[in-house]
């Protein structure tokens, strides 16, 4: 079996988030990068595969060569191999179509994605990469069994969940569920020893088109300071929510 | 050239969230000086209500392929439509559903997709709207490349605009080509209650309520207000309370009206979640939580306390 896990390479949870060149421009300077957390979970998910079920798992990213330690980091988690395609991620459209490119290569059974890059929130590469090969796709899915040509998996719908069986080849975009936070592995010495001669394959990108252009940034209006109010006078709570803020 | 909206059932009616999608359909189809329609699928309601919403005609997708949700089945009969109406511009909920399909159409179609829509475009052409990224920490404009596009708009971030048109109804055929298999072999629904991300009003609780014992008074807050339930992460990983509470970065993202925080310190994962809510109340003992920063009401005093006293209120002016 193989499988490809995506990885995005996201700005790390607590990152304050800020914007340079007029606002153009996402700001990198003092960020930590980190392994998307919704492809960590699809990818120690797919490690599962490998350990029980002797599956090959190789990782990918669509980036300039600064993504390397995170996908480094990957292999270290215990990818066997991983590749990089050598382009900036201009929009999902191209980074699907170069995803879509090196899956339809390489043949794989299983594609892994997250559910949303905690960045730019899209949700949307690893739909666009299901239809750009025809496969079936489940979004938000926090269970997977493989077993043969088939896969059973739970996707959680509004207020509830979904469990089905697809065929493979398939493409899955992953959240926590799949695995539990406490599965989640941190590299140890001989994995970070390991993963610098483990293969990391730099691919030019496919010829693609972009469908999208982030012309600016903006940061949320501050809020304005909180209005307390009196736990013994609560009925002013009711009013406020009522009369300025229009709620109830 | 026209608009066209993907309106979502649930349990065969007409979602809330999918009103808020043809309000903002028939409004970017008047700037473009068009007319918007809908598209509905499986359908027990009557989509002629969608009039009100400015919707000219939507067009009712029923037969066998459709009972069960299929997205390569659904986005088949949503781009045959968007085919026979020349729709340059789509526009859809970002709800579970509305993930599982827009990629896959923008594919299908050969369509700009943008999603986690804000607001109203800023310009029709070049297409140019706001749209929600960094998990809450920042908005970013995108201009769009394509001819056709696919705005996705985030569950409650615009809500309805209502008129008093009346809207056609037409009930079409389509036989999907697909032959993508999938088997539903069990759905768990919790019944009868506002999915989370649909939720007008939303009462969360955290590790500040110290035992799964002590939800009552939360559950009867929510009562008297009509609102969901929701908790911070710890709340669920200990299995206080279902998953599918669960909200923030790593949980559900929830935008609704009113967002009332009940003994969580408001960490920067779970602001991720809620912090796209229009007002928020923040009731925990300690002054100097975190949370206060974020909310645009709060009462520092002891939950146990407050949240009896706050539903009596609640309760009261219910009444009058
Ligand atoms: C310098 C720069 C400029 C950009 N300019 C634009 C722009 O002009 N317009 C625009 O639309 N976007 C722009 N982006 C955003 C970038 O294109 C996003 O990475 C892309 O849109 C995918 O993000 P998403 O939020 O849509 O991913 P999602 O669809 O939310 O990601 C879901 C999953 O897809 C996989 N995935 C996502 N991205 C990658 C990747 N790069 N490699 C491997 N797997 C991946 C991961 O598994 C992830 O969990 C820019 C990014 C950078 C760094
Ligand atoms: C990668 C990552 C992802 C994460 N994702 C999420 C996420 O999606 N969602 C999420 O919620 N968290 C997430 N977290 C965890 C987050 O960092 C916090 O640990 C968590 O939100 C804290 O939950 P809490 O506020 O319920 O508990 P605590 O931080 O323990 O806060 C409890 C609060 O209750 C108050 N309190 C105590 N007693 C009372 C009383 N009697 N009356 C009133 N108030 C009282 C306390 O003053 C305190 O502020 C994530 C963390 C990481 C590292």
């Amino acid at each position: 079996m193989k499988v490809l896990v995506c990885i995005s390479h996201v700005p790390d949870t607590t990152s304050k988030i800020n914007f340079t060149n007029n606002n153009t421009e996402f700001d990198k300077s003092g960020i930590t990068f980190i392994i998307n957390p919704y492809d960590e979970f699809g990818l120690t998910r797919a490690i599962w595969l490998q350990e029980k079920q002797g599956a090959h798992i190789t990782v990918i990213n669509v980036g300039t060569s600064e993504t390397e330690p995170t996908l480094r980091k990957a292999l270290a988690i215990g990818a066997n191999d991983a590749i990089r395609i050598d382009a900036e991620p201009t929009d999902a459209w191209f980074v699907a179509s170069q995803i879509a490119a090196q899956a339809k290569e390489g043949g794989y059974d299983l594609i892994i994605g997250g559910r949303e890059s905690i960045d730019y929130n899209g949700s949307q590469v690893p739909g666009m990469v299901a239809a750009m090969l025809g496969v079936p796709f489940v979004n938000a899915c926090v269970g997977l069994e493989v077993d043969g040509g088939k896969a059973t998996v739970i996707r959680e719908i509004d207020g509830g969940k979904e469990k089905s069986i697809i065929s493979l080849p398939a493409v899955i975009a992953g959240q926590k569920g799949l695995v539990e936070e406490s599965d989640l592995r941190i590299p140890n010495m001989r994995g970070i020893m390991q993963a610098r001669t483990k293969p990391l394959k730099v691919v030019a990108p496919v010829e693609s088109e972009r469908k999208t252009k982030a012309v600016l940034f903006e940061k949320p209006a501050s809020k304005a300071s909180v209005k307390l109010v009196d736990p013994d006078n609560i009925e002013e709570l009711v009013r406020l929510l009522h009369e300025e803020a229009k709620v109830i | 050239m026209s608009v066209l909206v993907y309106v979502e059932t649930w349990e065969g009616k007409l979602k809330k969230a999918s009103y808020e999608a043809a309000s903002y359909g028939a409004r970017l189809a008047s700037r473009l000086g068009t007319d918007a329609y809908a598209i509905v699928l499986n359908a027990s309601d009557d989509a002629s209500v969608l009039g009100k919403y400015g919707i000219k005609k939507t067009f009712s997708v029923k037969g066998e392929h459709f009972q069960h949700f299929h997205n390569y089945k659904y986005v088949e009969a949503i781009a045959h439509v968007a085919e026979q109406i020349q729709a340059k511009a789509l526009v859809l909920s970002g709800t579970f559903t509305g993930k599982m399909v827009a990629p896959l159409l923008a594919v299908k179609i050969n369509a700009a997709l943008i999603t986690n829509v804000v607001s109203d475009p800023q310009e029709v052409t070049p297409l140019t709207v706001k749209r929600s990224a960094f998990s809450n920490k920042g908005f970013v404009y995108y201009e769009s490349q394509s001819e056709v596009n696919i705005l996705s708009i985030l569950p409650n971030a615009l809500g309805v605009s209502e008129s008093t048109g009346q809207g056609e109804v037409e009930e079409i055929v389509h036989t999907p080509e697909t032959n993508i298999e999938i088997q539903i072999v069990e759905i768990d629904k919790v019944k009868g209650k506002v999915p989370l991300p649909e939720a007008e009003i939303v009462v969360s609780a955290g590790r500040g309520l110290k035992s799964p014992d002590n939800w009552g008074m939360i559950e009867e807050l929510a009562e008297a207000l009509g609102a969901s339930t929701a908790c911070s992460k710890p709340v669920s990983d200990m299995h206080w309370r279902p998953h599918s509470e669960h909200v923030g970065q790593t949980g559900i993202t929830i935008n609704p009206q009113l967002y009332i925080a009940i003994g969580i310190s408001g960490a920067i994962q779970h602001l991720a979640g809620v912090s796209g809510s229009k007002t928020i109340v923040v009731i925990n003992s300690d002054p100097e939580a975190p949370f206060f920063k974020a909310a645009d009401y709060g009462v520092v005093g002891d939950a146990f306390k407050v949240v009896p006293a706050l539903t009596e209120a609640i309760r009261k002016f219910k009444a009058q």
